[in-house]
């Protein structure tokens, strides 16, 4: 509610009536967008009244969309800078620059649309800080966004004339764009690990791997949708969906309070959907896909397109995960208490 | 100039709320809306972009005796909340663009002319005070009174407090007082006090202690608050662990891609 809708007098006198309505009914007035905390009292138990400790993570649905621009685009540059060492086939390196490029691309216009003042997104180059995963972040996009768009135009140039030159920009980018791709793919779970949320820092140890093969997976499934047959795709998306199974296991085996929105409510959900999408599915089509030559091809296909929602579930369900978990003031608090998301959605009566 | 502190005593606050007034009258913050959260008479609910001081009110069973009411009604606990002002603060640590500053004073500060919005203090915050404004874009806190304790002032809080529950000072004499009024109430027969000073905690001491009756957690005060850094460790290792696998399998991948394809 803005400032200015509350001095309205209609609204208060709107909403007075609402309370006395509400109250006729034989509810207390509680406001409607929040939980009911009457329930619990406070206590050594409950906490404040059940009430969150800590901030629920503002980020909007940008982050998310960054999370996996940003991991496929940096998995993308380490494929073409590999690939074209390799000497695998050029359609391939060049879709894997572009692929890098475009992601490169987005990344910053979706994380500077999720900043409470865009016009104020170069403040994150006012300085440089090693203990900011936040500001580590910022200035390895700018190097991987600049290196990696260098690397695709002038890997275009250099097909067409093949000037020497031109070669040595083109490979010094194609390097450069490799190396904070690396860093690009994962130090985002470095940014929400080392954070307050409990079910975040619980698995800062994990996080970074989880999101590398996630990103890793995505870019190998999107070269391959373009129309690229190279068994090597196959096989990282192979090895890649082989970790997010571990990762997915690992997830479930955990019991511990903190880890309680990855395993129940509409984030626990989530994060199976997304663990099953990037992980076992594919990994099977994929396995079948090596068996048998006849249908190889729609079954990489499938484990595709698997990969790469199971990839985008998966930056969505952490994200959320963490909304959940900030919630939930019993892992803070160490309350005896065990973990209820519930708790909190209980009605009063 | 010195190293402040606040000291909220809440065996004195009487819950009027004067310091949430005071603070946004003084701060000219937006209010919060008009809204009853319908469990106790704390329709504020808890720290955030908008509100810099909170009351809480901690309703409790009967607590006959001294300090306590008559058996048959509840006993009331009235605590001024506010930022901690962290030695090891997680938000200022976690700031990309180096808005948030430590004062003169030791407080921690956002400079409001150099945050962007990026909200990753809101959830590097242990004590949960940090808060993006979604109207306006950026994040907003106590200031500590910046601009009144530069011009030799207390904070407006502390000022406005009718019954010095909420105290302003040197932070080694304000712990001492701390120490003293414990010690004073002590003897006078409260068995249930707790001096809340994390100062074993990675977050490494507070600019503002509390004085609270019972456990703490009963006030959302976490008993060890982790300074987000401390993490930092865990995650690059895992990163280089993570792009190490990333390089080793695609060289895996096209390696044997080239000598036997099947």
């Amino acid at each position: 509610m803005s400032i200015s809708n509350i001095n309205s007098r209609d609204m208060r006198e709107q909403r007075l009536h609402e309370i006395r309505r509400q109250a006729e009914r034989g509810s207390a007035p509680v406001s409607s967008a929040e939980p009911n905390y009457a329930a619990s009292g406070a206590s050594a138990e409950n906490g404040y009244y059940g009430m969150p400790l800590l901030k629920r993570p503002q980020w909007t649905v940008e982050v998310p969309l960054y999370f996996f621009a940003g991991g496929v685009a940096g998995a993308a540059s380490v494929i073409a800078a590999v690939g074209q060492m390799s000497s695998a086939d050029r359609k391939l390196v060049r879709d894997a620059r572009w692929l890098a490029a475009i992601g490169g691309a987005i990344s910053p216009a979706l994380l500077i649309s999720d900043l409470g003042m865009p016009s104020r997104f170069l403040n994150m180059l006012r300085v440089f800080k090693i203990k900011s995963p936040m500001s580590v972040g910022s200035w390895t996009l700018v190097a991987f966004s600049n290196s990696a768009a260098a690397a695709a135009v002038f890997g275009q140039f250099q097909k067409r004339r093949g000037n020497g030159a031109i070669r040595v920009i083109t490979d010094t980018a194609q390097l450069a764009s490799a190396i904070t791709g690396m860093v690009l793919a994962t130090y985002t779970g470095v940014l929400i690990g080392a954070t307050a949320i409990p079910v975040w820092n619980e698995h800062v140890g994990t996080l970074p791997i989880h999101f590398a093969a996630s990103g890793t997976s995505a870019a190998a499934s999107i070269l391959e949708l373009a129309g690229n047959q190279s068994e090597a795709l196959n096989k990282i998306a192979l090895g890649a969906a082989a970790v997010e199974t571990f990762m997915g296991v690992a997830i479930e085996r955990k019991s511990t309070p903190a880890s309680a929105a990855l395993k129940s409510g509409a984030t626990g959900w989530a994060m199976r959907g997304a663990g099953l999408l990037s992980g076992p599915l594919p990994l099977a089509l994929r396995i079948l896909s090596l068996a048998g030559k006849k249908r190889s091809r729609s079954l990489r296909r499938a484990a595709a397109i698997s990969s790469i929602a199971g990839s985008l579930l998966t930056r969505f369900a952490w994200v959320e995960a963490g909304k959940a978990s900030a919630a939930d003031n019993s892992v803070p608090l160490k309350l005896r208490t065990k973990a209820t998301p519930d708790r909190l959605s209980a009605p009063s009566e | 100039m010195s190293i402040t502190a606040f000291l909220t005593d809440s065996t004195l606050c009487i819950g009027c709320k004067a310091c949430e007034v005071a603070c946004k009258e003084w701060n000219q913050i937006p209010h919060d809306g008009f809204d009853w959260k319908g469990f106790s008479y704390d329709n504020t609910g808890g720290l955030g972009h908008s509100t810099w001081r909170h009351v809480k009110f901690v309703e409790g069973g009967a607590v006959p005796g001294i300090g306590g009411n008559s058996p048959e009604s509840f006993s009331w606990g009235f605590s001024s909340d506010v930022c901690k002002h962290c030695e090891n603060a997680g938000c200022l640590e976690a700031c990309p663009t180096g808005a948030i500053v430590r004062t003169e004073f030791g407080g921690v500060f956002i400079q409001p002319d150099v945050c962007n919005g990026c909200a990753y203090c809101v959830v590097s915050c242990p004590f949960g005070v940090v808060e993006r404004n979604p109207e306006e874009g950026r994040a907003f806190k106590c200031t500590f009174c910046y601009d009144r304790q530069k011009e030799g002032l207390k904070p407006a809080c502390a000022t406005a407090c009718p019954t010095e529950s909420i105290k302003f000072g040197e932070i080694e004499d304000l712990r001492e007082t701390a120490q003293q009024r414990m010690n004073k109430l002590q003897n006078e027969g409260f068995t249930d006090l707790y001096l809340y000073d994390p100062r074993d905690s990675s977050v490494g001491g507070i600019h503002a202690f509390f004085i609270v009756r019972g456990d703490p957690r009963a006030y959302n005060l976490p008993p060890a608050p982790e300074v987000p850094t401390t993490y930092l460790r865990k995650g690059w290792l895992s990163a280089g662990v993570a792009a190490g696998l990333m390089l080793a399998g695609t060289l895996l991948a096209f390696s044997k891609g080239r000598n036997g394809s099947r």
